[in-house]
């Protein structure tokens, strides 16, 4: 199957996020070295993510092949996964065993579960303020960024409560890869700002058939105009935009209210007429979108180059290709004059250990990353943009923007226009707060979506009835009617002890009372002998 | 002589009887099941329910398990079926199970979505059907999910999914000129080890036959279980 595992995966990891985390607690004991000790030999463990890409692979290498010549007395070895939710699960289960890695790729969400009741991950603030080893420090080997020059929402997004956990590796957003040609004839111009209004509006003309029941606009058998990626984001955007609640960093869930059932109600209408779908249900929008069975395809800005008719990765039969002009817009917004989109990729974490000089040596290995080469390297290689405004100013990565379109492949425009837009928007993007939980609270705005969308397909009526059940069986299904939710890095308030509870401690106690009772009347039964 | 003639034709008859009724309990369906004729032309998205038998498991995790099911006359792929641990274990080869769900489509693989099952009686293991004379002909997709063999493919390429072992392995064997995509799917197989490495040291040029599960990704993209190398 070649690429919907990555759909079991996630599905695993949402999964696997109910389960909680139980690791053994680590008492803060780190103490900030005076001196990196290249006395002795230190291995090191990194666990990394790719995206099913040879080139990523090899800036992963090259990065480390580049740490040990600096610093030889260290050796990092790497476990790569193409899969985020399969590192998330390796490393809940090696939290269990005190066997996580060193340095491990992740996502904040992740994060704050991994810290739930553990304290296993690194808070990063010291390292990161140490004159010499700090960010930019005196005594680093490399010319790494400084505090100031990593993009400032990036390096929050990586606070968790009042410690910073995470440094972002590599930033993406979502964007929607829009099929200009049939837009055009359509009859419609693409606004400066895609709105939903618009977005639906032309969705719904693209339906319209030829008598042999063909799609007039492709003259094929299938079209779905719109095919959205992940629903989750989907849903998490619109409610931003709207200024609608979603959750509150100390757990409280929102998702479930008014404004969320305005958007199911949106869905369900262009569902029905078959003008939207998603991932989940149809398959992956390039797919449509480059067989010119899609018009706008909303997808990550790191799966750019898969887009458009000359994208460099097709998974597709060339045949099915038809060629076609693509345009790389904002998602849709409900107010183009505020546009939000999230805010996604990969940050980078360090797991505590006992020798001061390990942690030391993790945190060498994880500002290396950030340096301009890696940065560079890695973000030409997809729809990523460098974390750090050094990296961005370079007259390397200057020039690699301004090849956009000279090839098809390492200047593939598609890539580089997903890239500009991201930069373009820094300011327009926006996380959700990180808890324990949140990582299952993403997926349940998911499900609502897919699941509106499976039924009218299936001629079910969705209305207020059934929207409401709906909240019932999503709050259910992922656990979000349980007090388990709760924010991360702080003492979680858990209320009173239940009456069972307290009446066990009683007769507990009572118990005790009677053992001694006997025990001081044998004492004093013997004395008296 | 008339009488043990007579006799002999008779028994003869009683015994043509009884193996027609054979195959055709066989192939019966209980009260309210599909037909494999009636599930192909069943809408997508439409409630289903068929009786067919297990012919490979691919994965089960988090209690859905995903497999292959073949009746007489044609097969049913179904995808995250609800299914506890302790049940797919008594999913061998050749049980026979009644399957409700909803008929879906994922880029082009057609397959039984959020289905429940019951196991009953009866037996039926498939065996493979040489469909190398239907290679890049519409009439494939009739086949699809079936178990299938082509023989005499050229291999062209061999490439492991995410570049290393460990997971799936992508194979382009070539037939009169044409190429074709075959996939070895790792959780259906890859724990076969010597199957996973005769697979991944498949060489260019050499001529293979090979039988597997008529999978669809976007085209034919048989989830191969067998290679012979000529």
């Amino acid at each position: 199957m070649k690429r919907r595992t990555g759909a079991v995966l996630g599905l695993l990891m949402a999964i696997s996020l109910l389960t909680g985390c139980h690791g053994r607690q680590f008492e803060d004991t780190f103490t900030m070295p005076a001196q990196f000790d290249e006395s002795r030999q230190i291995e090191l463990t990194f666990w990394a993510k790719n995206d099913t890409n040879k080139t990523q692979r090899e800036i992963y290498d090259r990065a480390i092949e580049g740490f040990e010549a600096l610093y030889p007395n260290v050796t990092v070895t790497m476990r790569l996964y193409n899969d985020y939710g399969k590192i998330y699960n390796d490393v809940i289960t090696n939290i269990s065993t005190g066997t996580t890695p060193n340095v491990c790729i992740t996502y904040p969400d992740h994060i704050a579960t991994y810290l739930t009741g553990s304290g296993t991950v690194m808070p990063l603030d010291e390292l990161m303020e140490d004159a010499d080893y700090g960010l930019g420090g005196a005594a680093l080997r490399y010319d790494a960024p400084t505090t100031a020059q990593i993009i400032p929402e990036y390096l929050e997004e990586g606070k968790i409560g009042e410690h910073y956990y995470a440094l972002p590796f590599m930033r993406s957003s979502e964007a929607c890869y829009v099929n200009k040609t049939y837009v055009e004839a359509l009859g419609y111009t693409l606004p400066e700002t895609l709105t939903w209004d618009f977005v639906w509006e032309v969705s719904e003309k693209a339906m319209a058939k030829n008598p042999d029941g063909t799609f007039q606009i492709n003259g094929q058998q299938v079209m779905i105009p719109f095919i959205y990626k992940s629903t989750d984001n989907m849903m998490i955007q619109s409610l931003a935009q709207l200024n609608a609640p979603y959750s509150e960093a100390d757990g409280t869930v929102s998702l479930f209210q008014e404004e969320t059932t305005g958007v199911l109600t949106s869905v369900a209408e262009h569902a029905k007429s078959g003008a939207f779908s998603t991932f989940k249900i149809s398959g992956y929008p390039a797919n449509f979108l480059n067989a010119g069975q899609c018009i706008f395809a909303v997808d990550s800005t790191a799966g750019s180059t898969w887009m458009g008719s000359d994208a460099p990765l097709v998974d597709i039969a060339e045949e099915k290709i038809v060629d076609f002009e693509t345009a790389v817009m904002t998602v849709p917004q409900y107010d183009p004059a505020d546009p939000k989109m999230i805010s996604q990729g990969p940050s980078v974490c360090i797991f505590r250990k006992s020798d001061p000089q390990e942690v030391l040596a993790s945190w060498l290995f994880v500002q290396y990353l950030l340096t301009d080469e890696i940065q560079i390297a890695y973000s030409e290689t997809e729809g990523y943009v460098p974390v750090t405004s050094k990296a961005r100013e370079t007259d390397e990565y200057q020039e690699y923007l301004s090849l956009a379109g000279s090839d098809g492949d390492a200047h593939y425009r598609v890539k580089i226009d997903a890239v500009k837009l991201l930069m373009e928007h820094t300011a327009d993007t926006f996380v959700t707060p990180v808890f324990n939980g949140s990582a299952s609270l993403r997926d349940a705005a998911g499900q609502l979506i897919e699941n509106v969308t499976k039924a009218v397909r299936r001629n079910k009526t969705v209305d207020e009835a059934f929207i409401r059940d709906l909240y019932e069986e999503v709050q259910a299904l992922y656990h979000l009617d349980q007090s388990g939710l709760g924010a991360s890095g702080q003492e979680q308030e858990l209320g009173e002890l239940p009456n069972e509870s307290v009446g066990l401690i009683v007769l507990l106690l009572g118990a005790w009372c009677v053992i001694a009772a006997v025990a001081i009347r044998d004492w004093l039964k013997k004395r008296k002998e | 002589m008339k009488k043990a003639l007579a006799l002999m034709l008779t028994m003869g008859l009683a015994l043509s009887l009884a193996a027609c009724g054979s195959k055709a309990d066989g192939n019966a369906k209980s009260e309210g099941v599909m037909t494999y004729a009636e599930y192909a032309a069943a809408d997508l998205d439409a409630e289903v329910v068929i009786e067919a038998y297990v012919q490979a498991k691919q994965s089960w995790w988090d209690n859905k398990a995903t497999i292959y099911t073949q009746d007489q006359d044609g097969a049913y792929f179904i995808y995250e079926m609800a299914c506890s641990e302790d049940e797919y274990e008594k999913l061998t080869t050749g049980t026979k199970i009644k399957v409700s769900g909803v008929k879906a489509e994922w880029s082009g693989e057609v397959e039984i979505a959020e289905a429940t099952f019951e196991i009953e009686d009866g037996n039926y293991v498939a065996t493979a059907v040489d469909a190398t004379d239907l290679l890049g002909k519409d009439e494939l997709i009739d086949l699809q999910n079936q178990l299938v063999s082509f023989t005499d493919m050229t291999v062209e390429a061999i490439a492991y999914k995410n570049d290393e072992p460990g997971d799936d392995i992508y194979v382009t064997l070539s037939k009169d000129g044409n190429n074709y995509e075959f996939c070895l799917e790792y959780y259906l197989n890859g724990s076969d080890e010597e199957f996973y490495n005769l697979v991944g040291s498949l060489e260019a040029g050499q001529v293979v036959d090979v039988e597997g599960f008529l999978y669809w990704y976007e085209g034919m993209n048989p989830h191969i279980t067998k290679v012979t190398v000529k």
